[in-house]
């Protein structure tokens, strides 16, 4: 068994991250753990996977009909990144501001949101949601497009306070309707055309647009409103700044980040009748946000540091979203060095697992946890870890089978191995039962290091990937 | 009256939008062929049905069972507020919810009606990866079947005796446990019904025999596949499959001709492998597609429209023309489409309340106008 430095990096890096192989973990032990947090927070990327590159590989890359290419490109990142939190901190916007191609038939908006969020997603919560607001994609998702003086769409209204920032219960329906008035006139520009050419989905030239925001004057409600308790002529940064006032909202967030980042919490519909696993984390959360003016670097720079993400009892008390499986186990076996063709195949697989990016079934995002889990997705989920472990051709497979030949050359026995093999593929912590049934089978067709064969050792990654412990980060 | 258990509704999507005027073709209308002037049907390639419609040339196994009664056309079908985005407007057919974002299918309402305790693991079985969302429901398990041949846990082992191997290993780690927690209940469970779906499922694919030859190409694949699933007699109730795409911009002619030669043939492949098993009474199919297409053509295909044209098939069918066929008067078009006059929604509630015997109104929202497509006792 490693020592617990090295444990406590490996749960670091698959929940700030998508894992770290064995190898990364060494290097990566060199700092300690606080500046480990602090660099995966602070750096920048030493080269971000380039534009040029993607289009070279997949030429409709950010285009208006890219939506798997999209899509790809984006898992490419999450695997090839030198700073893959950047592309989990997307991720993690994504499930909350969920928003889908079914409604806009747009693929650069969508790929523009997710740029936004990557360039955003680590710095004021208010800056974040004003330009939420502007965003062309959740404009027409949540339809505040429709929305004018004396007509108003509540859709976006409802949809900021219930599932942006304050959560069921902590405002009124009169609330959403003042917050929609607030938001009139903040719609896209040339609108009509845009949802014409949209509708007409088609593949001849100039089929699909980018859009872009455009606020209207005339559309917008001056008058005053009365916003949760407060009175005003408001403006949608008006209402945003109230919303960032709010308790609820510190909560809110405080919620979403643990649920992501330290243990599954029950889906959001469900926060209102449940308390949360750990309420002081929350409220501890709560205050740093308050603290440091919404800032969420900050209130993540205390999560990974406080020991409530620490201790043992959180680590492996989460199921891999689908993305999260597909991109680490790629970063594990170094599959897909150039963005080719098959890798966007690789990227239907999270659909199979019933995780579609920039394509969420509802307003609400993917419902998480155990509800990623049906007798069909665990099919998809076993038979994908479980054959890209076994390709022992993937370089970074390759790798740790030199590893582990490497340090058994001196004394070997089915146990060693199995314990070589789980710390190899990124510390991986299994039960009891795992743990036995894989020594059984490493006796069966491993009793000695002379059967060490590329085959056997495949058939025995095959099994690795299928046990249930891999599901879980 | 048929035993109500052994009714099964097969479902086939044809993605990318079907074109319904030159599937039910109007051969006898001169807007037709003022409007279609590069990609129209002649009267002496279309088989006729009455004079003034005609079934696309290719579609003769269709006519077939048309001539025998058992197949509803569905003429003008659609929904209110056309969507002529792929994505939305297949996502409104999906969820039966035309107006908002609605979190799951239709047919996963449906499971869950027909087995609240999921007593069945393959009460549904959809043919392809990845489920489509008509069949999205939570906490309902469908099985997603690729290749019935291959379908199961860990295919990439090979040889049967180190693949049933692995698989004992398999259900050791996802057996019964110390320490666990509800991630790996989670798990367990549906690792478990996963192995056991998939026993039951290549049980299926062991058992058949037949002496109909399907073609070798997907949509054919998959009506085998879902013939040998119906004859193993497992409880499956609905079937879902793809096929397609039917997104014919360009080069329609040909395009949509290959597509309804192959889908036609697979149907009429499956019709002969039921009947030769005594089954044709018990399977109704519908065929629906997202959308129908322009009426103009544009050079050498058609865009995005409205108005489609859906099937219903099986010897428990009553044949004939449902709905209307939409007029292409000027008038009469809804921005260059065909106007729909029925909802896609009264087609299923006729195949909910009256073939399946399942209460509709739970599950589409609301009450529909039934059709009288499917035969009485």
């Amino acid at each position: 068994m490693s020592d617990k430095n090295i444990l406590l990096m490996a749960h670091l890096m698959r929940r700030a991250g998508f894992g770290a192989s064995k190898d990364d973990l060494i290097e990566i032990s060199k700092r300690s753990y606080e500046a480990q947090v602090d660099l995966i927070l602070d750096s920048e990327p030493k080269y971000e996977v380039s534009k040029h590159l993607m289009h070279r590989y997949q030429p409709d890359y950010g285009s208006p009909m890219g939506n798997s290419s999209n899509g790809a490109s984006w898992l490419y990142k999450m695997i090839w990144s030198d700073s893959p939190f950047k592309e989990k901190i997307s991720l993690f916007w994504h499930g909350i501001f969920a928003t889908g191609y079914a409604k806009l038939a747009n693929g650069i908006v969508l790929h523009d949101q997710i740029k936004m969020f990557s360039k955003l997603g680590l710095g004021n919560y208010r800056n974040l949601l004003i330009e939420l607001s502007k965003d062309p994609a959740m404009i027409i998702w949540l339809d505040n497009c429709e929305s004018r003086k004396g007509a108003i769409n509540e859709n976006y209204g409802r949809e900021l306070l219930e599932l942006f920032s304050m959560g069921t219960g902590n405002y009124t329906e009169k609330d959403i309707k003042e917050a929609a008035r607030a938001f009139t006139g903040w719609t896209i520009a040339n609108k009509e055309y845009m949802t014409e050419k949209s509708q007409r989905d088609s593949v001849w030239p100039y089929g699909r647009l980018a859009m872009h925001f455009e606020y209207k004057e005339e559309d917008h409600d001056n008058d005053e409103k009365i916003f949760l308790g407060e009175k005003g002529n408001f403006n949608g940064e008006d209402i945003i700044d109230i919303i960032c006032k709010q308790k609820a909202t510190s909560r809110f967030i405080a919620r979403h980040m643990y649920s992501f980042f330290v243990e599954d919490e029950p889906p959001v519909p469900e926060w209102p009748y449940k308390e949360p696993n750990n309420p002081e984390a929350i409220d501890a959360l709560s205050e740093v946000y308050f603290n440091s003016g919404y800032n969420i670097k900050e209130m993540l720079r205390f999560l990974f540091k406080s020991d409530f993400f620490k201790t043992e009892k959180v680590w492996n008390k989460r199921v891999k979203s689908p993305i999260e499986l597909v991109a680490g186990t790629l970063r594990l076996t170094k599959e897909f060095y150039r963005p080719e063709k098959f890798q966007s195949a690789t990227n239907s697989q999270t659909s199979f697992m019933g995780q579609h990016a920039m394509n969420p079934p509802s307003v609400e995002g993917w419902h998480w946890g155990t509800e990623w889990l049906d007798s069909g997705t665990v099919v998809e989920r076993v038979n994908f870890s479980s054959s890209k472990l076994g390709n022992i051709n993937n370089s970074g497979i390759r790798k740790i089978i030199d590893n582990v030949r490497a340090k058994t050359n001196e004394i070997y026995s089915p146990e060693i191995l199995i314990d070589l093999l789980l710390e190899e593929l990124g510390e991986i912590i299994v039960s009891q039962n795992t743990k036995e049934t894989l020594i059984d089978f490493a006796e069966s067709r491993l009793k000695d290091k002379e059967l060490l064969t590329d085959e056997n050792l495949s058939e025995l990654l095959k099994l690795v990937g299928a046990m249930p412990e891999y599901q879980r980060a | 009256m048929l035993d109500t258990n052994q009714k099964s509704l097969v479902v086939i999507q044809l993605s990318g939008g079907n074109d319904a005027m030159n599937t039910i073709v109007p051969y006898t209308n001169g807007i037709y062929h003022d409007s279609r002037s590069a990609i129209h049907l002649t009267e002496s390639e279309v088989i006729d049905i009455n004079g003034s419609l005609g079934f696309h040339p290719e579609m003769g196994e269709i006519k077939k069972l048309w001539d025998s009664n058992n197949v509803a056309v569905i003429n003008g079908i659609g929904y209110p507020v056309p969507n002529r985005s792929h994505f939305r407007s297949m996502d409104i057919w999906h969820t039966a919810e035309s107006e908002s974002i609605a979190p799951d299918g239709w047919l996963g309402r449906t499971i869950r009606e027909i087995d609240p305790s999921h007593n069945n693991v393959v009460t549904a079985v959809n043919f392809g990866r990845g489920l489509p969302r008509a069949l999205v429901c939570k906490d309902v398990p469908v099985a997603s079947v690729g290749d019935l041949e291959t379908y199961g846990l860990m295919p990439d082992i090979k040889g049967k005796d180190q693949r049933e191997n692995a698989l004992n290993y398999f259900s050791r780690m996802y057996g019964p446990n110390q320490g666990r927690d509800a991630i790996l209940d989670a798990l367990s469970e549906n690792g478990v019904s996963a192995m056991i779906g998939a026993d039951i499922l290549s049980g299926a694919n062991s058992k058949y025999s037949s002496s109909v030859e399907y073609a070798d190409n997907p949509i054919s694949n998959n009506l085998k596949d879902i013939a040998k699933v119906i004859f193993a007699d497992i409880g499956t109730k609905i079937y879902y499959a793809q096929h397609g795409s039917f997104d014919t911009h360009a080069g329609e002619l040909f395009n949509h001709a290959k597509l309804w030669k192959e889908l036609s043939d697979a149907v009429g492949d499956f019709y002969r492998d039921l009947k030769e098993h005594g089954r044709e009474n018990d399977v109704t199919v519908l065929l629906f597609s997202e959308f129908g297409r322009r009426i103009e053509d544009n050079g050498s295909g058609t865009d995005h429209g409205s108005g489609g044209v859906a099937f219903v098939l099986g010897g428990s069918v009553e044949g004939g023309f449902y709905g209307e066929q939409p007029s292409l008067e000027i008038s009469e078009q809804v921005e260059g489409d065909m106007k729909y006059n029925n909802d896609f929604r009264s087609t299923y509630a006729t195949l909910l309340d009256q073939w399946l015997g399942i209460d509709s109104v739970p599950i589409l929202g609301k009450n529909f106008e039934q059709f009288s497509f499917i035969k009485k006792g």
